[in-house]
C-alpha cells in the first residue's frame, strides 16, 4: 500500500528512455516554443544579420498576431478541459464583429462615439452569448455530442453573420474604436493589453475558482461530478457561453483593428484556437490543460505565422504548419496518456 | 440493539415497466452495525441502495431515518442526512488530487485581496486528516489520484464519506476490483467505521468478505427478501441456498 511519487514510479517502471519521453511530452509546449524561436533567430542572423525576437517591431507584431488565436483559445481551453470542443468559435467571432459594426453605425448619430461604442459592444457580447447558450443547452440537456452540436452552430452562426452583413464587410468609423484597435499605451498595443487583462481573469477563473475546479472534475469524471452534487448541466452551459463570449470579444477587437466587421473574421482562427489549446498541453480527452499552456500555444502559432512572413515563405504554409503541429501535439498527448495511465503501485 | 434504527426501510416496492425490481422489501440498520446485502445478479440489490440513496423513488413503501419518515428527492437530500454511497467505480476524478476529490463539489474558499480563491491547503490538510483516521498511507497529496493503487483510491472514497460525517455508508462491491492484500485492508476499514458508530450497508458477492465483516445478512432474490440472518448464526451454505432458492 505504499505509494510512490508519480515521477519516480514512472522512472522506475519505464526506465531511462520512458521517463525522458514522459518529460518531453509534459514539456512539449515549451520545447516547441524554444525550437521555433531559436530557429527563426538563427535564420534572422544569417539571412538579415539582425535579431528576430529582440527586435521590438517583431515582438510587437507577434503579440498582435497572438491576440486572435489566444482570445478564442481562452474559452476553448475551458471547453476542452471539460471534455468538449467548440467548433463554432470562429463564426461566433465573425457574427459578433458584424453585429458590433452594424450597431456602431446605427447608433453613431444618436449616441455619439463613446455612447455608440458602449451600446455596440454590449449588444455584440450579448449576441455572441446566444450561440454559446444554444451550444450549451444542446450538449448539456439534450446530450448532443459537442463535436456535432457546435459543428451545427458553426453553420448557423456563419450563415447569420453573412446574412446580417449582406454578404460583404461592414466598415466603421469611430476614433475611440480605432484607438482600441490600433493605438498603443506605454508602447503596448491596446488589443494586446486588453487580451492580457482578459487572460489574467481567465487564469484566475480556471485555477482558483470553484467553476474552474468543476470544469476539471467534469472532464475527469462526469459521473463522479454529478454524484458529488456539481450542477454539471449548468456548468456545461456556462462553459460554452464563456467560449462564445471570448470569441465575441475577439470579434469586437477584430472590427476595431481593421475598422470593419466581417463574417469571415474568425474563419482561420478555429483551427488556431484548437491548436493553441492542444499544443499548450490540454488533452482532447478532457481533464487537463492550463491557461499558461494555452498562452504558449497561441504564441507558438503567432510565431509560426509571423515567422513565415518574416522569412518570406508563401503565407499559406502557415496552415500546413499549424495543422502539422496540432497532429504532433495530439500524438504526443496520447503517448503521455499511455505512459501515465498505467497503475503505478503495489 | 434496543435503540431506534438509524435507517428503516418498510415495505418498499419498485417496478420498471412490468418488471418487479423490488417487492415489499423491509430492512433495518442500527448505528455501528454492518449489514450485508447479498443476492444474485438482478436480485434487486442495486435498486434498493439507489432508493435508499435518493437516486430512485419507491413506488410503494416508506423510508425512516432515525425514527422519522423521510423522502429523498435526490442524492443530495440523502447526503444531507448523512447517507453517503460509494459505488463500485468509486466516483473519483482521476485527474484531481486527494484533497480535491474529498472536497469535490464542496470546495472551501478563502479570500486573497478580496477575491474568493480555492483553499487547496485546507483541502489537503483535512483530506490527510480524514485518511489518517483510516490508517491509510498516502505520501503525496498533490498528485492526481490516478497514481494511487485500488485500495488507496477506495480509501479516498471512504475518507470522503467520513469527512462529510456519514452516518450511513452504503458500499457497492467495495472489494470486487482489488487484490487480496487490499481487500483485507478494506475489510479492516469497514471494521473501523463500525467502531466509530457508522452504519454500513455492504453489498457483496463474496461470502468470505460478508462473513468477515457483517453483523447481519439480508438476502434478496428476484426482488423479494428471501431471508435475514445474524451472521454468527448462519453458514455460507444457508446464505447460498437463500440466494439461489430451493
Amino acid at each position: 500500500m505504499n505509494s510512490i511519487p508519480l515521477e519516480e514510479a514512472i522512472a522506475g517502471r519505464l526506465g531511462w528512455s520512458g521517463s525522458l519521453r514522459y518529460w518531453l511530452a509534459s514539456a512539449r509546449a515549451w520545447i516547441f516554443l524554444i525550437v521555433l524561436v531559436v530557429g527563426f533567430e538563427v535564420w534572422a542572423h544569417f539571412a538579415y544579420h539582425t535579431s528576430f525576437v529582440l527586435n521590438p517591431f517583431n515582438a510587437q507584431s507577434i503579440a498582435v498576431f497572438a491576440v486572435g488565436p489566444l482570445l478564442l483559445a481562452l474559452g476553448q481551453t475551458f471547453v476542452v478541459i471539460s471534455g468538449g470542443i467548440d467548433l463554432s468559435v470562429g463564426f461566433t467571432m465573425g457574427f459578433a464583429a458584424v453585429v458590433f459594426s452594424k450597431i456602431l453605425n446605427l447608433t453613431r448619430d444618436s449616441l455619439g462615439e463613446s455612447g455608440s461604442l458602449i451600446v455596440a459592444a454590449t449588444v455584440a457580447l450579448a449576441a455572441s452569448a446566444i450561440p454559446g447558450l444554444i451550444n450549451g443547452l444542446l450538449i448539456a440537456r439534450l446530450r448532443i455530442p459537442p463535436f456535432i452540436g457546435t459543428l451545427g452552430m458553426y453553420g448557423v452562426a456563419r450563415g447569420i453573420a453573412y446574412l446580417l452583413a449582406g454578404g460583404t464587410t461592414v466598415p466603421i468609423s469611430n476614433s475611440i474604436v480605432s484607438f482600441v484597435g490600433n493605438g498603443t499605451f506605454l508602447g503596448i498595443p491596446m488589443t494586446v493589453l486588453i487580451t492580457i487583462v482578459l487572460t489574467a481573469g481567465m487564469m484566475y477563473l480556471l485555477s482558483q475558482s470553484r467553476f474552474g475546479q468543476h470544469t476539471y472534475a467534469i472532464g475527469g469524471n462526469r459521473q463522479a461530478s454529478l454524484r458529488a452534487g456539481i450542477n454539471v448541466s449548468r456548468n456545461t452551459v456556462a462553459l460554452y457561453i464563456l467560449s462564445a463570449l471570448t470569441a465575441g470579444i475577439g470579434g469586437i477587437l477584430y472590427s476595431a483593428r481593421f475598422s470593419a466587421g466581417a463574417a469571415q473574421a474568425g474563419e482561420p482562427l478555429l483551427l488556431d484556437s484548437i491548436a493553441a489549446v492542444v499544443i499548450g498541453g490540454a488533452s482532447l480527452f478532457g481533464g487537463s490543460g492550463t491557461i499558461t499552456g494555452t498562452i504558449i500555444g497561441a504564441l507558438i502559432i503567432a510565431i509560426i505565422q509571423y515567422g513565415l512572413v518574416f522569412v518570406n515563405v508563401e503565407p499559406f504554409w502557415q496552415f500546413v504548419a499549424v495543422g502539422i503541429v496540432i497532429i504532433i501535439s495530439v500524438l504526443v498527448d496520447q503517448t503521455q496518456k499511455q505512459l501515465s495511465g498505467a497503475r503505478l503501485d503495489e | 440493539m434496543s435503540e431506534t434504527p438509524i435507517l428503516k426501510v418498510q415495505g418498499v416496492s419498485k417496478r420498471f415497466g412490468g418488471v418487479h425490481a423490488l417487492e415489499n422489501v423491509s430492512l433495518e440498520l442500527y448505528p455501528g452495525e454492518v449489514l450485508a446485502l447479498a443476492g444474485d445478479n438482478g436480485a434487486g440489490k442495486s435498486t434498493l441502495i439507489k432508493i435508499i440513496s435518493g437516486v430512485l423513488h419507491p413506488d410503494e413503501g416508506t423510508i425512516w431515518y432515525s425514527g422519522s419518515e423521510v423522502t429523498f428527492e435526490n442524492p443530495q437530500k440523502a447526503r444531507e442526512h448523512g447517507i453517503e454511497t460509494i459505488y463500485q467505480d468509486l466516483a473519483l476524478a482521476d485527474n484531481l488530487d486527494v484533497g480535491a476529490n474529498v472536497f469535490l463539489g464542496r470546495e472551501p474558499l478563502k479570500r486573497v485581496l478580496g477575491f474568493p480563491v480555492l483553499d487547496r491547503k485546507q483541502m489537503r490538510t483535512q483530506a490527510a486528516g480524514a485518511l489518517r483516521v483510516l490508517d491509510i498511507q498516502i505520501h503525496r497529496f498533490d498528485l492526481p489520484i490516478r497514481s494511487l493503487s485500488g485500495g488507496q483510491r477506495q480509501a479516498v472514497a471512504i475518507g470522503r464519506a467520513i469527512h462529510w460525517k456519514a452516518k450511513i455508508l452504503i458500499m457497492d462491491e467495495p472489494t470486487a476490483a482489488l487484490g487480496v492484500p487490499e481487500q483485507r485492508k478494506v475489510i479492516a476499514l469497514i471494521k473501523s467505521l463500525k467502531q466509530s458508530g457508522v452504519g454500513v450497508i455492504f453489498i457483496s458477492h463474496n461470502l468470505v468478505d460478508i462473513f468477515a465483516v457483517s453483523d447481519r445478512i439480508v438476502v434478496l432474490r428476484r426482488g423479494v427478501k428471501a431471508g435475514e440472518r445474524i451472521s454468527t448464526d448462519t453458514s455460507s451454505d444457508e446464505i447460498v441456498r437463500l440466494m439461489v432458492g430451493g
